[in-house]
């Protein structure tokens, strides 16, 4: 039997602005900081884009990446603004300024069997 | 401040093999001092090479090592440099003074400083119009030898003003960190449409359009200044019309003060395309 293999883990941290529900960043951060999971947390996607930060291409050609971040339609215009689009399948968004914290944390932990260490 | 095109040390916490893990309440702390500090974090549960991307930058390895890692390594493909610290002795919350002095002594950049406020543009609803570039104070926008408007110069950008998302007919500019839709990168609504190119029209009936009905209300206030010699009076009105035009557009006041006429806009857009031509 073959199980999917899961995706990349990418938290936004929205350093630089308070646009993003405080209770809802913390929740999601504790829940990924609790699990036995890889993921990569950056301070700031907007300021990443700015700077053409490198690491967005590695974000959008390394494969299925589950984003926590915020609205897709900035997400995916801040990727290709970096020159670094988001490939059109495998990539899900899940947006912390509209869901709730539990179901932020949940999407973003989908599939995840708690100790399925990804690394 | 403005972004700095140098990558900050990029952080790698490892709590592979040869690394004790931290305790969740520990790694939560860690993690979120140094996202708020600016730096990105990422966790490695395995020795995956692929943790460790090349050519992103420098790195700074975290852990609780086994034994006593180099100070410094240099990845041999790339030359970027990678740090290894032992976070052995050094509480969660103060790991920020261990990159502090990496940066320190190897002259790298410190991260943050800079509100990442400018201006994405949606190329699905853009039709190149390019009134954003010509609304624009701030030379944000310049033309591609393509002839395709583009952003140009975010640091540019005036913090917190929504100007130029204001005059797009399309709704095509995101401010991902502003507070409200659609400009913050929610959908598009029709009725998001309609609203945008009312109030665009609404500044437009003022007098023409909004540099007009400003240079007149400036031009007005002025006349009454002398006509009546009433200082305050005229104050009074001009800021009662900027503080209107604020509220309709969410602009700052200091940007609409400094508005350009008709003529410097038209030769701020002659100027943006010549300079495509020459493919800059």
């Amino acid at each position: 039997m073959t199980s999917e293999p899961q995706p990349r883990i990418v938290y936004c941290h929205c350093a630089y602005a308070q646009v993003v529900p405080p209770d809802v960043k913390q929740h999601v951060l504790r829940e990924l900081t609790d699990r036995e999971v890889a993921f990569e947390a950056v301070p700031d996607l907007c300021e990443m884009a700015a700077r053409k930060d490198p690491s967005l291409a590695g974000i959008a050609g390394g494969g299925p990446v589950r984003l926590a971040a915020c609205y897709p339609r900035a997400v995916k215009w801040l990727f290709v603004s970096a020159g670094s689009p988001l490939p059109e399948t495998g990539v899900e968004i899940v947006n912390m300024r509209t869901a709730t914290a539990d179901e932020a944390a949940a999407a973003m932990l989908r599939g995840d069997s708690t100790n399925g260490e990804i690394a | 401040m403005t972004a700095s095109q140098a990558p900050a040390v990029r952080v790698v916490l490892f709590e592979g093999v040869g690394s004790e893990p931290l305790a969740p309440a520990d790694r939560y702390v860690l993690v979120s001092t140094l996202l708020q500090a600016g730096y990105g974090v990422t966790r490695v549960r395995h020795a995956a090479p692929a943790a460790i991307e090349p050519g992103r930058g420098p790195v700074a390895v975290l852990g609780r090592f086994a034994e006593r890692p180099p100070a410094e390594a240099q990845d041999a493909a790339t030359g970027d440099r990678i740090f290894f610290r032992d976070l052995g002795g050094t509480p969660p919350d103060q790991a920020v003074e261990l990159l502090e002095a990496i940066n320190a002594d190897a002259g790298l950049r410190r991260p943050g400083g800079w509100k990442p406020w400018f201006p994405v543009i949606d190329f699905g609803r853009c039709t190149n119009c390019m009134q954003c570039l010509t609304f624009c104070l701030f030379d944000v926008y310049g033309v591609s030898p393509e002839k395709q408007i583009r952003v140009q110069n975010p640091s540019n950008c005036k913090t917190d003003c929504p100007a130029c998302s204001r005059v797009c007919p399309e709704v095509a500019i995101l401010f991902p960190k502003y507070r409200m839709g659609p400009i913050n990168g929610d959908e598009v609504r029709v009725e998001d449409i309609h609203r945008e190119k009312m109030k665009v029209d609404i500044s437009a009936l003022l007098g023409g359009d909004i540099y007009a009905a400003l240079r007149q209300r400036s031009v007005d206030a002025k006349e009454r200044f002398t006509r009546e010699r009433d200082e305050k009076r005229a104050l009074e009105e001009r800021k009662k019309c900027l503080a209107k035009l604020q509220q309709a557009l969410d602009i700052p006041p200091e940007v609409l003060a400094a508005l350009p006429s008709q003529d410097q806009i038209s030769a701020k857009l002659e100027q943006a395309l010549n300079r495509s031509g020459q493919g800059s």
